[in-house]
């Protein structure tokens, strides 16, 4: 409710921002409330903008100095081509819709004996947990069984009934150990599935060549310390990186502005308004609160000093989580190609990396979001990997952990209903095997439909609300954001003048109104003693619409043809009622509303209104006839309830707001006009808001309170619409799309000149040009892979088992990075060069495994084996080991640096401005 | 060598009564008064303009489509002899005699007429009954939007025309390949689906939908090909390789074709090429050409410029200052420099004149030889009027707040020294030594003590600044931007260093020989750049309506009204056959999901052959409803109801599949059928019924009483014009 006298108006906001645009009426300007902005804070004659305006803060995110960000508003979702995508893949891939089913379901077949013969007597082994079985595996393997296996297998071979096989297939759990249940399916040897992956027969033998001493348990579980070991170096490594000189710069930087000045609202409960939902800032401040933050600092804008406001927190808040992504990518890789150099290739690439590093140092959404969506993608892969046995314990947690993760990132932006697609694509696909899958019952593939549904659908659902229902029960006072909402949501704040307050429920003539427009962020209907100027139609008085509380907002409800003041208590009440014609009085000056054929002031095809008359007498142009949405004739009309149109009398047009603002003469208010078309927008809807009539009884408002889930449509009405509004100017340079792939140009978090504290986002180049490189590649081997097979080339077992990773665990990564990536190319909004890094995630796990899969590909052609070895290990080594190097150059992007800038020979940075465009 | 004489010459003529008879019927609807009304019908009067622009050979921009439907439409004016006189300022205006109407609405017609018997052969294609062809047919013949639509000069009927010729052609094209593949007729349908596909793309940039199904189609069954593996890997790699050269190469040339018939033809400069890069339109007869024919190509210092900067948004418009200053105090209470105003002035004005100083020397003339001005050199501009030193420095501009004020220098003493250097960076420069050229060259102007850059701030300055735009200097500029790149338009080497010779030299060009050819393949790039970058204002219409509003034909659009009889021409389609048409499409969607789930269960409802068929024909007729109609729910721009009209033909086809495929497979008994066919029957005649009585409002050519008008207002949302008498 940012109010501000002339007095105070004197100071330069960038202009055209209506929302909170000062305005100055030369009438009698009063200040309905204290302002709540101007009280918190000063509008300072600055450069910066007003801090409490959200919308005019983003609005001016083009100077580098507030660089406001914004997210990506929810995506249009495009199932058509990622289906394609996963069509495609499927009926290329997924043997078991290939003639080639016979030999996968022996494969099948070796992979389950395995199963049963090889795990330890105890069932579930720490090997299940760490399923990399070229290792431990195939050196026990035993030949006289695996011939006795193929044997029946060939046996099985003349009935091309796909069914027999798998009821055999089924039968053996009761004959061997029962580890996988009776749910063995043919659908694992497609996705994440360890058991029919790494087994053939030739690789087994191989294997066994490769390594004449079947391993002890010892030295397995020597591995399977190894593991952790790994794990946790990569962990340790990962949160030394992120927390390492968390605490610099010690002032706020970039949009810490907006979610730290946000987590600060939750601590003090003021209303706010903001484009994403809730989850991320309530995070946020809950981390302040815990760390002892109390919340007074302002975050008035980037460059102001903590001093003494505890921010350590909020920042290691976010950096923990953002530390977590290493990890996880560690062991979804892992996961997916069962290599252990390719997680290693992956986490380097991630610890490595300068921009996710900056990313997770600072009080942003980014690395909460990037969390969960990690996390989400890990359950997943997790609970794809437990396919060969639903129901189980882990199963189900991991089915849940990815319910929850889901609901986590899109309850911090709606960028989350890209993992949300990946997530639903994959168990459409998966179900849909299932149900292909004949050895199941209708009843079981109805189970596992439910457990989906439940976990996936139900519990993300209720989680999302609950996040809201906690947003609003914690926001209940009075804050910068309510002129954003409705005037019955604004009715629960406490400090709003709609709490607690109580008035008359129907209208009645002589009553005097405020009327608000149904859309958002149109306002109050407001007129003032100001003329439109020569050229803009009748010069008349101005009529607008107007954000903010204002005496001139007040109108008086009279007869058409009755003058007399209806206050009169000789006079009996008499309601106004739908169909009636009336005149609207401007209370400050006596005009009436008025409109006649004139064009409006900005959208030429509308007409002009005015306020015209004096002291309420006019002419017949000021007749309306107003009118209830969607009710009956002769109905009473209540207050905040009741949906009305204006309609003008003379010329049949419906009184509404273009929402276009006006220039400087209508102090950048919004145009209100009569439009001609009788279409139902909210633009041309309005309810009834203030009402005062002291003949009528008041009735408390808090019947009128909206329900809860109101609240949440009406929330997402506002986010859905604020986003939409964060539009790109068109003269200034926006970030595009096809710039972030290529690093093209990075963020400025802090700083600009060498005496600054210089923080610059940037990717380390190095790794995002490899990834760039991979992708190409990738693309490049998956249509050759699949070309050939298309052509029934014949692999060896090895090679089709390593294709079998790139295409099954290469391609789920792939499709992250799609869904993360092109969405954006889309949207209307204006973006930025963060919005890339959920996809750039993805890309790195891509690069991992490519590079990984085609080493051991181009190794498995050399002749000895140890040579093989050998060179595989030195080719992730040196990836390893470049990335290390890159980032050493590179780190003081993220860690700060303070000195000349890279033009300058004596800086740390220089020779390594690579690109015109980047800006260190 | 007489052998032939020795048999009988006999010609076997097979013709099909069913095609002729459909073709006449459907000639006869679409022609048939083809002239009345002899007035302008509503988007006529869009696209009568671009018609006598073709006729002039006059210059023009639309952003609606590329330019293949405007020169079908343009040739029949040229049939009829058209000369492209005539006003086309709003709809129901007399036609004069010099407007063929007939010719001008022929192709449209034909187009329509022509698309009835092609989705009898689509249906035929699809290897279902004749019965169902007919079906089709007759669904399309009595379509009472269709039949408006195709008599009008207007661009769906092409379009769709287009799109079924493309689908048709394919279809012959793979029932062929099954036979006889690389024979001339497999080549022709190939090279047909090509050449359609180009066409419908041309016509509107919708086609590019039903360009990308065909596309699709064509790749799903390449890949079985490519999984033959029956044929040699050379014979799969011709395979492909045809395909690419036909579906993929030859539309991108046609498409290519259809631009430069089209800048061949438009050779005049006219009202839009002010829109056009500098470049552009100096390569148009008159306008800008006849002003820069013969000015030196060589920017040197000392030389007279108009700098018009290259992004021209909101308006093309060029540096320019005049003596008023900025204003000591702006409304707001901020100080400026109180400096003379630099502006961007969207008219030609002898103030938007300036000269290129060499720092170094104090002469305002070019020297003999001229120096060329190179990249990286650093030039100081003198306003030609007012010899004021172009300036900027570290105060906020009038309304960009966030950049550096411009202005002319005007020395107050108040410590504010000049900063008039600015170094010039030629933007598509060859080489670090390029010199800077009239028109070609795009330069920024760097500010040397700030590093700011000389820019269009888009935003419309107050009165004091008499509306001009601001000019600002952008200090942190990211990346490049178009907003902050000049090219000089019109150039003078200078001569005379006085002021009233100076002004003499403005006004009397100067001859040099130096001519501008503009590649196709520049000017193409630079058209298409700007019809899909073109933002046309946000125009609310009366008759526009929401995608959802089409499928329950919520909407129509009163296209023509006679005042005088009241007799008026609807975009109104026929009730029965809209809402059969959708429920047909709904059918399929859940038979084929139940087909599909039924058959990964392994159970086989339909035999291999007719399941083929099925999704076939799904993925043609119901694929190309889906594509010619969801893209709209995502577009942004005004829509109207006939957008709706190439969804609704492929929409058409699939109806009477769905009813072929019920009575083949889910009528099982005799009894079942009977009732069926009986249903069809009567559903048929209501059809028809419908569509006779909407005939007034589809041809206009019965006066209409009210009580006619209101018998006919079936819905409250439909717009029928009845006359209060």
């Amino acid at each position: 409710m940012l109010h501000v006298s002339p007095g105070i108006r004197g100071t330069d906001l960038p202009g055209l921002h209506v929302g909170l645009q000062a305005t100055t009426l030369p009438a009698r300007k009063v200040r309905a409330r204290s302002a709540l902005a101007s009280d918190r804070s000063p509008v300072k004659r600055s450069r910066v903008g007003a801090l409490s305006s959200l919308r005019e803060a983003r609005r001016g995110a083009g100077r580098t100095s507030t660089r406001l960000r914004g997210s990506p508003a929810p995506p249009p979702s495009y199932p058509a081509r990622c289906s394609r995508e996963l069509q495609f893949s499927e009926s290329v891939l997924s043997p078991s819709r290939s003639p080639a089913m016979l030999c996968a379901s022996g494969r099948l077949l070796a992979a389950r004996a395995e199963t049963s013969l090889f795990a330890p007597p105890g069932g579930r082994g720490p090997a299940l947990r760490f399923p990399r079985r070229e290792l431990h595996f195939p050196g026990q393997l035993n030949p006289p069984l695996w011939d006795s296996l193929t044997g029946r297998l060939t046996r099985h071979n003349a009935s091309p009934h796909r069914r027999v096989i798998l009821k055999w297939g089924r039968m053996q759990p009761a004959v061997g150990r029962g580890l996988a249940g009776s749910e063995l399916r043919l659908r694992k040897s497609r996705c994440g599935s360890r058991a029919a992956r790494s087994v053939g027969r030739d690789g087994a033998i191989q294997a066994t060549a490769r390594s004449p001493k079947p391993p002890r348990r010892s030295s397995r579980r020597f591995e399977e310390v190894g593991r952790q070991a790994l794990l946790a170096l990569v962990t340790l490594l990962s949160f030394a990186t992120r927390f390492h000189r968390l605490d610099q710069p010690p002032h706020v930087c970039w949009d810490e502005t907006h979610f730290g000045k946000m987590g600060s609202y939750y601590i003090n409960r003021t209303f706010f308004f903001d484009v994403h939902p809730p989850l991320g800032k309530m995070l946020i401040g809950l981390a302040g609160y815990l760390s002892g933050y109390d919340g007074t600092f302002l975050f008035q804008k980037p460059g102001d000093k903590y001093e003494h406001h505890s921010y350590m927190g909020m920042r290691g808040f976010c950096a923990f989580l953002g530390s977590w992504l290493v990890p996880f990518a560690y062991l979804i890789v892992l996961d997916l190609s069962k290599s252990l150099p390719a997680a290693l290739l992956t986490a380097a690439l991630l610890i490595f990396d300068t921009g996710c590093l900056t990313l997770s140092q600072y009080i942003l959404l980014d690395p909460i979001l990037m969390f969960f969506i990690m996390a989400a993608m890990l359950s997943m892969v997790k609970y794809n990997s437990y396919a060969n046995r639903p129901f189980s314990a882990p199963w189900w947690f991991w089915l849940i952990l990815t319910g929850i993760s889901l609901t986590g990132a899109l309850g911090v932006k709606f960028v989350g209903l890209f993992i949300i697609l990946q997530v639903g694509l994959n168990t459409i696909a998966d179900l849909w095997h299932l149900f292909g899958d004949l050895s199941l019952s209708l009843v079981t593939v109805g189970k596992h439909l439910m457990a989906r549904i439940l976990c996936l659908i139900v519990l993300p659902l209720v989680l999302y609300m609950a996040i809201f229902a906690v947003h609003i029960m914690v926001l209940n006072k009075s804050g910068p954001g309510d002129g954003f909402f409705s005037s019955a949501f604004q009715a629960r704040l406490s400090g709003n003048n709609l709490h607690n307050a109580s008035i008359p429920e129907h209208l009645a003539y002589g009553s005097v109104i405020t009327v608000k427009n149904l859309r958002m962020a149109i306002g109050y209907l407001h007129s003032h003693r100001h003329l439109y100027p020569e050229g803009f139609g009748a010069r008349q008085q101005q009529v607008t619409t107007y954000l903010h509380k204002d005496y001139n907002n007040l109108w008086i409800i009279k007869k058409y043809n009755i003058d007399s003041d209806p206050l009169d208590p000789s006079f009996p009440v008499e309601f106004v009622r739908h169909g009636d014609i009336i005149r609207l009085e401007h209370k400050e000056t006596a005009r009436n509303l008025h409109s006649h054929y004139h064009e409006a002031p900005l959208t030429r095809k509308h007409y002009q209104v005015t306020g015209y008359g004096i002291n309420g007498t006019g002419d017949s142009n000021d007749f309306w006839r107003i009118e209830v949405v969607n009710r009956k004739f002769g109905n009473r009309i209540k207050v905040l309830r009741s949906r009305i149109r204006l309609i003008h009398l003379v010329t049949g047009c419906v009184l509404g707001s273009s929402g276009k603002i006006l220039p400087k003469w209508g102090w950048e208010q919004l145009e209100v006009t009569c439009t001609p078309y009788l279409k139902q927008t909210l633009n041309s809807i309005w309810n009834v808001e203030d009402h005062i009539n002291p003949k009528l009884p008041n009735i408390s408002l808090d019947v009128l309170q909206p329900t809860f889930p109101e609240i949440l449509l009406e929330s997402h009405m506002v986010m859905i619409w604020g986003n939409n509004g964060l539009k790109p100017k068109d003269n200034d340079f926006t970030s595009k799309p096809w710039h972030w792939p290529i690093n093209y140009q990075g963020l400025r978090f802090s700083g600009a000149n060498d005496t600054d504290f210089r923080v610059y986002l940037l990717g380390n180049p190095v790794i995002w040009w490899l990834n760039l490189v991979s992708i190409a590649l990738y693309l490049i081997s998956r249509s050759i892979i699949a070309i050939a097979m298309q052509r029934g080339a014949q692999l060896s077992t090895k090679v089709e088992e390593l294709t079998r990773v790139l295409l099954q665990g290469g391609g789920q990564v792939l499709l992250g990075w799609m869904l993360h990536y092109f969405p954006f190319f889309l949207m209307g909004r204006i973006l930025y060069f963060h919005h890339y890094f959920p996809a750039m995630l993805f890309s790195s796990m891509l690069t991992g495994i490519l590079w990984d899969t085609l080493l051991r590909l181009f190794a498995g052609g050399l002749a000895s084996s140890s040579l093989a070895k050998s060179v595989h290990a030195t080719g992730i080594l040196i990836l390893i080991l470049g990335t290390a190097y890159s980032f050493y150059l590179f780190h003081p992007l993220a860690y700060g640096m303070v000195g000349p800038l890279a033009q300058d020979p004596k800086s740390p940075m220089a020779g390594l401005r690579w690109l015109e465009s980047w800006e260190f | 060598m007489l052998g032939f004489l020795k048999r009988p010459i006999v010609v076997t003529a097979e013709v099909n009564l069913n095609m002729v008879s459909l073709t006449v019927a459907s000639l006869l609807s679409r022609l048939w008064c083809l002239s009345y009304p002899r007035a302008v019908v509503f988007d006529e009067v869009y696209y009568g303009p671009f018609i006598s622009f073709y006729m002039n050979r006059v210059f023009f921009l639309d952003d609606s489509g590329p330019p293949l439907g405007h020169m079908l439409l343009a040739l029949g004016g040229y049939l009829g002899g058209f000369d492209g006189n005539f006003l086309w300022n709003r709809i129901g205006a007399e036609y004069t005699k010099n407007v063929p109407v007939w010719a001008l609405r022929l192709l449209p017609a034909l187009a329509g007429a022509l698309s009835v018997p092609m989705g009898y052969q689509i249906v035929s294609e699809l290897r279902f009954s004749h019965c169902a062809a007919i079906g089709a047919a007759l669904l399309l013949l009595i379509e009472n939007a269709l039949i408006t639509q195709s008599r009008l000069m207007q661009l769906e009927s092409l379009l769709i025309f287009f799109n079924f010729l493309a689908v048709l052609s394919y279809l012959k094209f793979f029932n062929v390949q099954k036979h006889s593949p690389f024979s001339p007729r497999w080549w022709f349908w190939l090279m047909l689906t090509g050449v359609a596909c180009a066409c419908a793309v041309g016509t509107r940039y919708m086609g590019i939908f039903t360009y990308l199904l065909v596309l699709c189609v064509a790749a799903i069954h390449a890949w079985h090909l490519i999984g033959d593996q029956t044929l040699s890997n050379v014979r799969v790699l011709c395979h492909v390789f045809a395909r690419a050269v036909a579906l993929v190469v030859l539309p991108a040339v046609l498409y290519l074709l259809c631009f430069y018939v089209h800048l061949t033809l438009l050779y005049r400069s006219g009202p839009h090429d002010r829109i056009m890069s500098s470049a552009f339109q100096a390569s148009l007869e008159g306008g800008l050409a006849r002003i820069t024919q013969g000015q030196p190509l060589e920017v040197a210092f000392g030389s007279q410029v108009t700098l018009k900067n290259v992004f021209g948004k909101p308006l093309p418009c060029w540096l320019h200052s005049h003596q008023n200053t900025y204003p000591i105090i702006y409304e707001n209470g901020r100080g400026s420099s109180h400096q003379q105003q630099v502006t961007c002035y969207p008219f030609k004005d002898i103030n938007n004149w300036w000269v290129i100083k060499d720092p170094e020397r104090h002469q305002l003339v070019v020297s003999n030889p001229p120096k060329p001005v190179r990249h990286g050199d650093v030039v100081q501009l003198v306003h030609g009027m007012t010899t004021r030193f172009l300036n900027t420095h570290d105060v906020a501009a009038p309304l960009s707040l966030h950049a550096q004020e411009v202005s002319c220098y005007v020395d107050y003493n108040i410590s504010m020294p000049a900063q008039n250097l600015w170094r010039l960076d030629i933007v598509n420069r060859q080489s670090d030594r390029d010199t800077w050229k009239t028109i070609l060259s795009t330069v920024r102007f760097v500010h040397l003590n700030t590093s700011a850059v000389l820019k269009l701030s888009g935003a419309h300055l107050p009165e004091w600044g008499f509306r001009q735009l601001e000019v600002v200097g952008e200090k942190l500029s990211r990346g490049q931007h178009e907003s902050m790149a000049w090219n000089v338009e019109e150039h003078h080497y200078r001569t005379s260093q006085e002021q009233r010779g100076q002004e003499l030299e403005l006004h009397t060009p100067m001859k040099a020989n130096f001519s501008l050819n503009l590649s196709f393949m520049a000017r193409f790039l630079e058209l298409q750049w700007r019809m899909l970058t073109l933002q046309s204002e946000e125009a609310e219409h009366r008759y526009s309506s929401t995608p959802l509003d089409w499928v329950t034909l919520d909407s129509n659009i009163p296209y023509w009204l006679n005042p005088r009889s009241s007799a008026q021409i609807h975009l109104l389609g026929n009730l029965v056959i809209w809402a059969s048409a959708s429920m047909a499409t709904a059918t399929y969607v859940l038979l084929f999901l139940w087909y599909l789930l039924r058959r990964q269960r392994d159970i086989h409802d339909l035999p291999e052959d007719v399941w083929q068929r099925w999704v076939l024909a799904g993925a043609l007729c119901g694929g190309g409803w889906a594509v010619n109609y969801l893209p709209f729910f995502l577009m942004e721009k005004t829509l109207f109801l006939y957008h709706y009209l190439p969804a609704l033909a492929f929409q058409l086809l699939l109806l009477p599949l769905v009813l072929q495929h019920t009575w083949d497979h889910l009528c099982r008994t005799q009894v079942q059928r009977g009732v069926f066919s009986a249903l069809v029957v009567t559903w048929y005649s209501a059809a028809c019924h419908v569509s006779n009585m909407l005939r007034p409002l589809t041809y206009g050519d019965r006066p209409l009483s009210p009580g006619e008008l209101l018998a006919l207002h079936w819905r409250d949302s439909w717009d029928i014009l009845i006359q209060k008498p």
